[in-house]
């Protein structure tokens, strides 16, 4: 049911996407309105959305273990999947966002002859990587559309991206790359029973909008042949603030800007914020250090309930505990 | 045992197959045998918790207050503005499924809403229902529902079938933690009066008595001196255990079942002979006689007061510094929240070994060290004698508990303390310990009777790769830190790996200690032949 929604979804899209690129009356809207929109809502909704979660306290440290302490010194600490420091908990980060080393610990369960097995699975991690690298070297490419001069690094990633010459137009790496794990996420959320069981319509959405703004791409580059020249034109006015619309874009190109603004408007509110969440997520960016250093709880004053003192406890028992010889607080009066 | 499947039978009906509706429209069905007794109206009471009143899960009117749904959505939007970690993981899950197949409950039950991720959907789904803009217009499709009496239902099985063991968090690529939000959502229940009785109970009692099993001192004095009379026969040497001692250096605290449950009992034996040989100045405490905390399988508020007796005992006793015993979600609590909920501790002392010297740095804030953190340093420094031989009828092998493992890393102290007092000795497969290990299964107040069946379930994979190393190197015990495994990692073997015993590390230590005029050695802490002295016995 959430695949057919997100397709129908998506099917409207697509439709908007062909008339504003077609009907020539709208190329102000489609090419120019709605960048403005769409880049004005991704960045304030992001802002908002990373507010709000910084506005809830995190009123205890949590981390989640995965390695051994820091306590006896001929004991040796597993600095990076258990920090004690702040430096230490900044490599668990950066292992966590640039290698997604938990997601690299993925195995999968099965049951043979009722004893579970767990085998390795690594390739969601792989596909994963793949996809996220190819997605953010293409995003680093487009900085030839956004800025003029183009900065050294954009050639730079291109000439590596292009390292294997093949096509004409050079056929990137990264091209491949989004296209071929895109497809495998799609797929295994399609046909791989515990996925799809998960599945909410918002989790196909995603993939089918980004693999339309690559597929568009790829379209524009190696089909069409688009001639990028009022396309930069375009770019650069959007970004200096005195847009114009240059007269030959071809309409591809719309249905592509399209895609990548309903990305840039759905992405606040949908679960791909989990990029900015990764960043702030208590179990790992916390170091395990709650013994040695006192974690303060904003709120914990909230708690108002009393704990059971010491003497209202002698004061239940006190008798017992005098016939089998407790030392006690408070002695009763009337001892006889 | 209350089950009538052979395990055979058990482990047949365990299949990964989904069913054809999706998972919002399967009703829950309370089959007996996989969920808990709800509370009894006195402990609710005792602890002034809302809605005391006779109820079960089973029966179609659980007499909630007439606004429960208000009551829930408003402690979940407090709840959004106090804990970041809930108002994340009610975003940022991306369902990718690599926690799904992680959780011992779905391994052994097959039941999908026993994948931590669509178990956090239940939350989640409600959550976007009433604090999203997208659920609040397309509703289902979206993944929102509605909160109905049927989901609360549905909460209640779920979030009374999740140990809090965290191990899907382990793989999580967000760390998104599905024992927070259990725990939270158990928070939620909690404030219309759905709780069980295994865990208000011992709450109400710890509250009470200082243990959970409602101990008063006199029966504690009793079991310590039980205790000590025990060791004696064993080891010939009377100890010292004072209690309530006002100006000894150490306040010792363990779980209450050390002191009346079995095998944790050979545990405390270990402890009590420890203690003496190294003349440790020491004492127990009838009001703190309570390590665990079963406030924390349900509020953190009744977390805080129970715990709240541990320092309040410190600081009463004019101790210095206090060890911990072995218990697993009991340090969960005072190494995760102690300290923030209840300290700072400033009138205690950074803890230093007496003996070795040596300053527990990592500590020095809480001022509580893990006894194997102090046992192993003293078998470092050398300054106890062992004989590992003594343990030559067990071959051992380590259960991490889900908590010392995934809250605090302590892997290797325990290990250290086992290889020294032990002579056989093999790890589980590597999926299965350290951070990967496995839970008992009835961890967070699902021990019961009446909960067998899911016990037995969720235990599986635990049992399963005991099973592995029972039968490829004969190891004929587990060890572990916790007293919820001691008391429930029995049952579980007797049902899947019949023969296989349960042992504490300091019941191993107790055996192994060379105690200065102790009289030759005829029996274990179990009060069982030593292994070898019995064949010799037969020879002779
Ligand atoms: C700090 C940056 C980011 C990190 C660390 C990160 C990490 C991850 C991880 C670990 C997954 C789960 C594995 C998977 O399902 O592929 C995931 C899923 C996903 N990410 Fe990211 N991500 C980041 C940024 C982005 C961005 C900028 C986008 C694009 C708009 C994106 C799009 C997606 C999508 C669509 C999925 C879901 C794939 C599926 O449905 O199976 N991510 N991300
Ligand atoms: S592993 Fe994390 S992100 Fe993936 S489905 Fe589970 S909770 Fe969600
Ligand atoms: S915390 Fe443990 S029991 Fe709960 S969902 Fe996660 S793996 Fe399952």
């Amino acid at each position: 049911m959430g695949l057919l929604f997100s397709i129908f979804t998506f099917i409207i899209l697509l439709a908007i996407a062909f008339i504003g690129a077609y009907v020539e009356g709208l190329h102000y809207l489609f090419g120019i309105v709605l960048p403005y929109i769409a880049f004005a809502v991704f960045i304030i909704g992001i802002v908002v959305r990373i507010i709000k979660w910084a506005q809830s306290p995190v009123p205890f440290r949590i981390t989640t273990t995965c390695g051994q302490q820091r306590s006896l010194d001929f004991i040796k600490q597993n600095k990076i999947d258990n920090p004690f420091t702040g430096l230490q908990t900044f490599i668990r980060m950066f292992f966590e966002i640039i290698l997604f080393r938990s997601l690299f610990r993925n195995t999968k369960a099965g049951i043979k002859e009722n004893k579970l097995t767990y085998g390795a699975n690594k390739w969601l991690w792989l596909f994963s990587i793949v996809f996220h690298y190819s997605f953010l070297i293409i995003v680093l490419r487009h900085f030839r559309f956004f800025t003029e001069p183009v900065p050294s690094f954009v050639p730079f990633i291109q000439e590596i991206d292009g390292f294997f010459q093949i096509g004409l137009p050079i056929i990137y790496l990264t091209t491949i790359g989004i296209t071929v794990g895109l497809l495998y996420l799609l797929a295994r959320r399609i046909f791989d029973n515990q996925v799809r069981y998960i599945s909410l319509a918002s989790d196909y959405l995603p993939l089918f909008l980004i693999l339309s703004i690559a597929i568009t791409g790829i379209l524009m580059r190696h089909f069409f042949k688009v001639d990028l020249t009022p396309v930069k034109q375009l770019t650069l006015s959007i970004l200096s603030f005195q847009p114009i619309l240059p007269a030959d874009v071809n309409p591809i190109f719309y249905i592509h800007l399209f895609f990548v603004c309903t990305l840039l408007i759905y992405f606040p509110m949908s679960k791909l914020v989990h990029m900015p969440g990764i960043f702030l997520s208590p179990t790992r960016n916390l170091a395990n250090n709650n013994r040695a250093k006192r974690h303060i709880n904003p709120w914990n004053s909230d708690f108002k309930m009393h704990y059971h003192t010491y003497e209202e406890y002698e004061d239940e028992f006190r008798e017992v505990m005098r016939d089998v010889g407790l030392p006690l607080e408070k002695e009763e009066k009337n001892v006889d | 045992m209350s089950i009538k499947m052979t395990r055979e039978e058990l482990a047949a009906s365990i299949n990964y197959k989904f069913p054809k509706t999706n998972w919002m429209d399967t009703p829950v069905v309370f089959k007996k045998g996989t969920y808990n007794n709800a509370a009894v109206p006195d402990s609710i009471t005792y602890v002034n918790q809302p809605n005391p009143r006779k109820w079960q899960p089973y029966e179609d009117d659980w007499k909630l207050p007439e606004n429960w749904q208000t009551i829930i959505l408003e402690g979940l939007r407090e709840r959004l503005h106090k804990f970041r970690s809930l108002k994340l993981f009610m975003d940022i899950c991306v369902r990718c499924g690599a926690c799904a197949d992680k959780c011992h409950f779905y391994l052994g039950s097959g039941d999908p809403k026993n994948m931590p991720v669509l178990r956090a959907e239940l939350l989640r789904a409600v959550y976007r229902k009433d604090f999203t803009t997208a659920g609040k217009l397309m509703g289902k499709i979206a993944g929102a529902r509605e909160l109905t009496f049927d989901v609360l239902k549905e909460w209640f099985y779920y979030f009374y079938q999740c140990t809090q063991c965290r191990r899907c968090s382990v793989f999580c690529p967000y760390g998104i933690d599905t024992a927070e939000i259990t725990f939270i959502a158990r928070e939620l229940m909690n404030l219309i009066g759905v709780n069980i009785d295994w865990v208000m109970t011992p709450v109400a009692n710890s509250h009470r008595t200082g243990n959970h099993l409602g101990i008063q001192p006199h029966g504690f004095v009793d079991s310590i001196e039980f205790a000590v009379d025990d060791l004696e026969e064993i080891t010939g040497i009377r100890v010292q255990a004072p209690i309530n001692k006002k100006g000894a250096e150490v306040l010792f605290v363990t779980p209450s079942a050390d002191y009346f449950g079995e095998p944790h009992y050979y545990t405390l034996l270990g402890y009590l002979a420890l203690f003496h040989e190294v003349g440790l100045d020491y004492t127990w405490s009838t009001y703190a006689s309570e390590g665990g905390n079963f406030g924390s399988f349900v509020s953190h508020e009744l977390m805080k007061v129970l715990n709240a007796k541990i320092y309040a005992e410190a600081k009463r006793l004019k101790v210095k510094w206090i060890i911990g015993g072995e218990c697993g979600h009991m340090w969960r609590v005072l190494h995760q929240y102690m300290d923030t909920l209840n300290g700072p501790a400033d009138f205690l002392e950074t803890p230093v070994s007496p003996i070795t010297g040596t300053k527990f740095e990592h500590a020095r804030s809480t001022k509580m060290i893990h006894i194997t953190e102090f046992t192993a340093d003293l078998i470092r420094h050398n300054k106890i004698k062992l004989d590992p031989s003594r343990n030559d009828h067990w071959h051992a092998t380590f259960h991490d508990s889900c908590n010392p493992a995934r809250a605090i890393g302590l892997f290797e102290e325990p290990r250290y303390i086992l290889k020294h007092v032990l002579n056989k000795f093999t790890e589980m497969p590597d999926n299965t310990i350290r951070e990967q290990t496995f839970c008992c299964g009835s961890g967070a107040g699902l021990g019961t009777e009446e909960n067998f069946e899911m016990r037995m379930r969720g235990g599986f994979p635990r049992a399963n790769a005991a099973k592995y190393v029972n039968e490829k190197y004969g190891v004929n015990v587990v060890a572990c830190i916790c007293a919820i495994d001691k008391a429930t990692l029995v049952p579980l073997f007797n049902y899947w790996v019949p023969g296989l015993e349960v042992a504490g590390v300091h019941e191993f230590v107790g055996n192994a200690l060379v105690m200065k005029g102790e009289k030759p050695r005829e029996l274990d802490m179990r009060q069982q032949p030593l292994h070898g002295k019995e064949e010799e016995s037969k020879n002779v």
